[in-house]
Formats: C-alpha cells, sequence, structure tokens
C-alpha cells in the first residue's frame, strides 16, 4: 500500500482550502472535497491527472447519522495510468443540489439522473435532469432511508424482513 | 402525408430485438434517426434498497439476477467486494475454480451476444449453434451448483461447495472444442457479405467520446482503447494468467464483433492455464467467522448446528468502511460499491452496471443513421436489461 498517491498530492497542492478530509480505507484513495468546488476538482483531475474516465456516481444517505444528510461519491478511472481515485462531496438536506459532471464528463449524464430520481438530489446545469428508472410521476425517492421498502401506501412487511 | 414530417415511433418494450424490456422512443425522418430517447426500469426490483435490509449472504442471491447472462461474474464481484471489507484470503483452489467459472460465464455471454446480434441482422443458424454450445455452459452450471442460471455458487471466503470429480472432463472436452465452434461462426459471418455490410462503418465511436461517455468492455476496446481491468486493475489472481487483449481499429459494430471473438479464443487460454494450476485442497478459507461450516459437522454436532444457525439468522459482521470492485464482466466493467456501518447488512450498496453506461451511448452511436441499423448498434452494445433496471 502506497503511501502518497499522484493525484491526491496534486490536489492537495492546489485545491488545500476545499479538501474536507483525504484517507485511504483499504487501498482505495479517497478525497472529500466541498460540494462548491466539485467541477473544478473534477475538472482539473480530468485536465492535468488523466482521470479521463467518470466511472460512476452515486450517493449515500447519512440520514441521522450526519449533520450532512447525503453524501455524493464520484468514483474516476484513469485509462493511461490504470489506477482509481474517489471523490466524495457534502450534501446537505436544505440545500439538496450540487453542480453537474456533465460539464466535465459526459458519462455523468445517466448516472445522474439516477441519483435524482432515487435520491432527490439535484444537479444544477444538468442538461436534461428526468427520473430514469421509476416513473415520471412517482412520488418520492426509493433509496432514501426515509422510504419504506414495501412502497409509500403499503402495510409493511410482517416476516423477517420488516 | 407531407414528405418532410418528421414521425415519432416507439421501438419496445415488446420489440424482439430489444432485447428484454428495453423502450426507445425514435424521431424519424423518413428511415433516418433523428433522436433516440431510451426508456428504461421496466425491470426495475430495487436490488439496491433490498440490498440494505438484508444480510451479505442473503443479498448475493440477488446478484445473480442483474446480468441473469453471466450470473457468475456478478457472484464475484459482490464476494470480491464483502471480502475486500473483510480482508480474507481464499483458498488456492476455489480462487482457480472462480477463474474457470468466471471465464467460462463470459464464454455464454458472449455465445448469447453472438447468437442474438446475428439473429437480429438475419443470420439464424450462427443463433441455433451458439446456444448448443451455450447449453454445454449451462449444463457445467448444473453440474456444481445445481442450477442452470441464477447460480449463486460463491461464497466470501471461496465457494459454496468444492466441485464433483466429472467436472474438471466436462469442461476440458469443452474447451477443447471451442475453438473449433469459433471457427466455424466465423465462417458463417466474418466474411459474409450480408454480415460485413451490415455491420462494416456501423455505430462508429470514438476513443475519446467512448472513454467520455463511459463505456467499458469489448465495446470500448472496439474503439481502440487497450484497457482491460483483468490485465490492467487485476483481481482474483487474474495477474498470474497469460492472455491477449484484443483492440479494434475502426471503432465499428464489425470490430466489436471481432474482439468478442478473440477474447472467447484468449477465455479459453485462461480456463486451459486455470486447469494445469487446479491442485485439489479447501474450497473456503478458514474464518468461522464468516463461512458456513461443513454440512456435516451441522448435521452430526451440535456446535455445528448452532454455528450454522448464528450465520444463517445473525449474518456475520462486517467492519466499518467502503470499498468499491469493479471486474471485468463480459459486458463491461461491473463495480460494486459497498458501504459498511459494522452491522451484518450493508450500510448501501451501489452497483455498477455495465450495460446501463453503455446504452447511454446509444444516441450517440444511432443518430442519422437508419432505424435498421439501430438493431444492430443494440446489439453491438451486448445489454441486458437485468442489470440496467436492477
Amino acid at each position: 500500500m502506497a503511501d502518497t498517491n499522484r493525484a491526491v498530492e496534486k490536489l492537495q497542492g492546489n485545491f488545500e482550502a476545499s479538501i474536507v478530509e483525504v484517507k485511504q480505507d483499504r487501498g482505495d484513495w479517497i478525497v472529500t472535497v466541498k460540494k462548491e468546488s466539485i467541477i473544478d476538482v473534477l475538472a482539473f483531475l480530468k485536465r492535468e491527472c488523466r482521470f479521463d474516465m467518470l466511472t460512476d456516481v452515486t450517493a449515500i444517505d447519512y440520514l441521522g447519522k450526519s449533520s450532512d444528510r447525503f453524501m455524493m461519491v464520484y468514483q474516476l478511472t484513469s485509462v493511461p495510468f490504470k489506477d482509481r481515485l474517489r471523490i466524495k462531496a457534502p450534501v446537505t438536506e436544505a440545500d439538496c443540489s450540487i453542480g453537474s459532471a456533465t460539464q466535465v464528463y459526459a458519462s455523468a449524464g445517466w448516472l445522474e439522473r439516477e441519483v435524482y430520481d432515487l435520491f432527490g438530489i439535484k444537479f444544477d446545469k444538468h442538461p436534461d435532469l428526468r427520473r430514469i428508472l421509476m416513473t415520471p410521476d412517482w412520488e418520492g425517492h426509493p433509496l432514501r432511508k426515509d422510504y419504506p421498502l414495501q412502497g409509500p401506501d403499503r402495510e409493511p412487511y410482517k416476516g423477517r424482513l420488516s | 402525408m407531407a414528405n418532410n414530417e418528421i414521425m415519432t415511433i416507439n421501438m419496445g418494450p415488446q420489440h424482439p430485438s430489444t432485447h428484454g424490456v428495453l423502450r426507445m422512443v425514435i424521431e424519424l425522418d423518413g428511415e433516418n434517426i433523428l433522436k433516440i430517447d431510451p426508456d428504461i426500469g421496466y425491470l426495475h426490483r430495487g436490488v439496491e434498497k433490498l440490498s440494505e435490509h438484508r444480510t451479505y449472504h442473503q443479498t448475493l442471491p440477488l446478484t445473480d439476477r442483474l446480468d441473469y447472462l453471466a450470473p457468475m461474474s456478478n457472484n464475484l464481484g459482490y464476494i470480491l467486494a464483502v471480502e475486500k471489507l473483510l480482508g480474507i484470503e481464499v483458498p488456492e483452489r476455489a480462487q482457480t475454480i472462480r477463474i474457470i467459472m468466471t471465464e467460462l460465464t463470459r464464454l455464454k455471454s458472449h455465445l448469447v451476444w453472438l447468437a442474438c446480434h446475428a439473429l437480429d441482422i438475419g443470420a439464424m443458424t450462427v443463433f441455433i449453434y451458439a446456444f448448443r454450445e451455450r447449453e454445454t455452459i449451462m449444463e457445467t452450471y448444473e453440474l456444481i451448483s445445481g442450477a442452470r442460471m441464477t447460480s449463486n455458487f460463491y461464497r466470501a471466503g471461496g465457494l459454496s461447495q468444492d466441485v464433483p470429480p466429472e467436472f474438471e472432463k466436462k469442461v476440458r472436452e469443452f474447451i477443447a472444442t471451442m475453438p473449433g465452434y469459433i471457427d466455424t461462426y466465423e465462417g458463417l459471418l466474418t466474411t459474409n457479405p450480408i454480415w460485413v455490410k451490415r455491420t462494416v462503418g456501423n455505430g462508429v465511436i470514438s476513443a475519446e467520446d467512448a472513454t467520455d461517455i463511459g463505456i467499458t468492455g469489448p465495446a470500448l476496446r472496439g474503439s481502440g482503447v487497450d484497457f482491460d481491468l483483468r490485465r490492467d486493475i487485476p483481481y482474483a489472481g487474474y495477474e498470474s494468467y497469460k492472455f491477449e487483449v484484443p483492440v479494434g481499429k475502426e471503432c465499428d459494430t464489425f470490430d466489436r464483433y471481432k474482439v468478442r471473438l478473440i477474447e472467447m479464443r484468449e477465455s479459453c487460454k485462461i480456463i486451459n492455464q486455470a486447469f494445469e494450476r487446479l491442485k485439489p485442497g479447501p474450497v473456503l478459507a478458514d474464518s468461522p467467522q464468516v463461512c458456513y461450516p461443513p454440512k456435516d459437522s451441522v448435521y452430526n454436532s451440535i456446535e455445528g448446528l448452532i454455528h450454522h444457525f448464528k450465520i444463517a439468522s445473525e449474518g456475520y459482521k462486517v467492519p466499518e468502511g467502503e470499498v468499491y470492485m469493479g471486474i471485468e464482466a463480459p459486458k463491461g466493467e461491473l463495480g460494486f460499491y459497498i458501504v459498511s456501518d459494522g452491522s451484518s447488512k450493508p450500510y448501501r450498496m451501489r452497483i455498477r452496471p455495465p450495460s446501463f453506461v453503455n446504452l447511454q451511448a446509444i444516441e450517440k452511436m444511432a443518430k442519422g443513421s437508419m432505424v435498421a441499423d439501430l438493431v444492430a448498434i443494440i446489439g453491438t452494445l451486448d445489454i441486458v436489461l437485468g442489470e440496467i433496471d436492477r
């Protein structure tokens, strides 16, 4: 396990004020940044560190566990350097929006639509922010922790899962 | 009707060439495609939500049902992520059998791709042949796991059980004949004028666009990007196997077809290498916190029964943390991102399905081409709606 990472060092040099936390978990490098600078960080990583593929965009709901309810997660892959980096950005429930990574990576289009659909996080400047897996008239966001497993209008399952 | 009228048509969700329940709203000017809006979600079962309410062990069968044409690849991705969280070592025999089964799964998935892709374009014979070979792989699945599709065979720490003695002979015989079968498919397609006309220059996407839009797997390599996770970010012991990574040049459907056919030959080579190092030994790690006890001890000793009951009812606790595990599934990069809060259920499990991201490129690839070419493009992207909708 390496002690430093080529991209993390560069990020620390250029975005010192925006970085909230840098850590390594089981060999994966994770950098948490403020959500205001997420687009700049992603654009910098794509331009300067050749992370040319945004593999995945998702979110985590920390309801009741953290003051910032949501955490956006971006998985980056570098094809030439053959390594990965994870960027995270906290999002509060009161201001449930973040800049859209479609400004940097085309692949964010559908991935962010899915996060919007299932978590209800809005993406500023997203060209086509609609629901994607649920029907357009669906109410609520199923992957939020306060959304019941059985759906909103149904009796909770009394078996082993409830 | 005026000549310049733009027509909106609905393709799917019951269209035979949409490989499941993909629906696309297409705007056409004559036969030329102006706009495609794929409508997905018909098969959404909420696997990610369900997994938050199940133990790690109970989540495993859900993964079979993502890409149901390659269940063991899904199992592998999930199990590797859980093992990375737990930090347990897998015995060598289990590791080798996993490689054999995962490569067989790649063959199985590519055979379905080839069969359906050819059938969509009008080559019926290949369909029949490819499904014949796939049947042998299904029989192997049945032999080792009891199920033909939803295998549920891997376990955190190894395998659910050892393979029966006839496994090696059956797979070795199949692998010996497979290159000949691939020659047959190539003989039927590669120089076939209709096939060439339908695939050369169809669905072109440049290397830069493909990377930017997140395409992975054979579709990315068909566009000339030399990137294969098995070689470049190795997992499950792939770093010790020798194989070529085929790369296309023209970025079209024909090149993606060639890439996948070579991949099938390389999978056969990997399986042969794996058999050479397959030695008898345990198939489950020695970590009683996580692994089920042997059935013999469950039936014959009270300690074994309690042990079994404890894992089955409570599950095993997974240390706090978060991991991302991406594997080279037959269709592209299949990623599992698991966040654990220290309990026996995943706090959050995100599945990064290759087909979902690859399908996003369809508008870029098909815009401006004829509606009949769209059928070839759906085929070449090799999508499975089970993992797109989850």
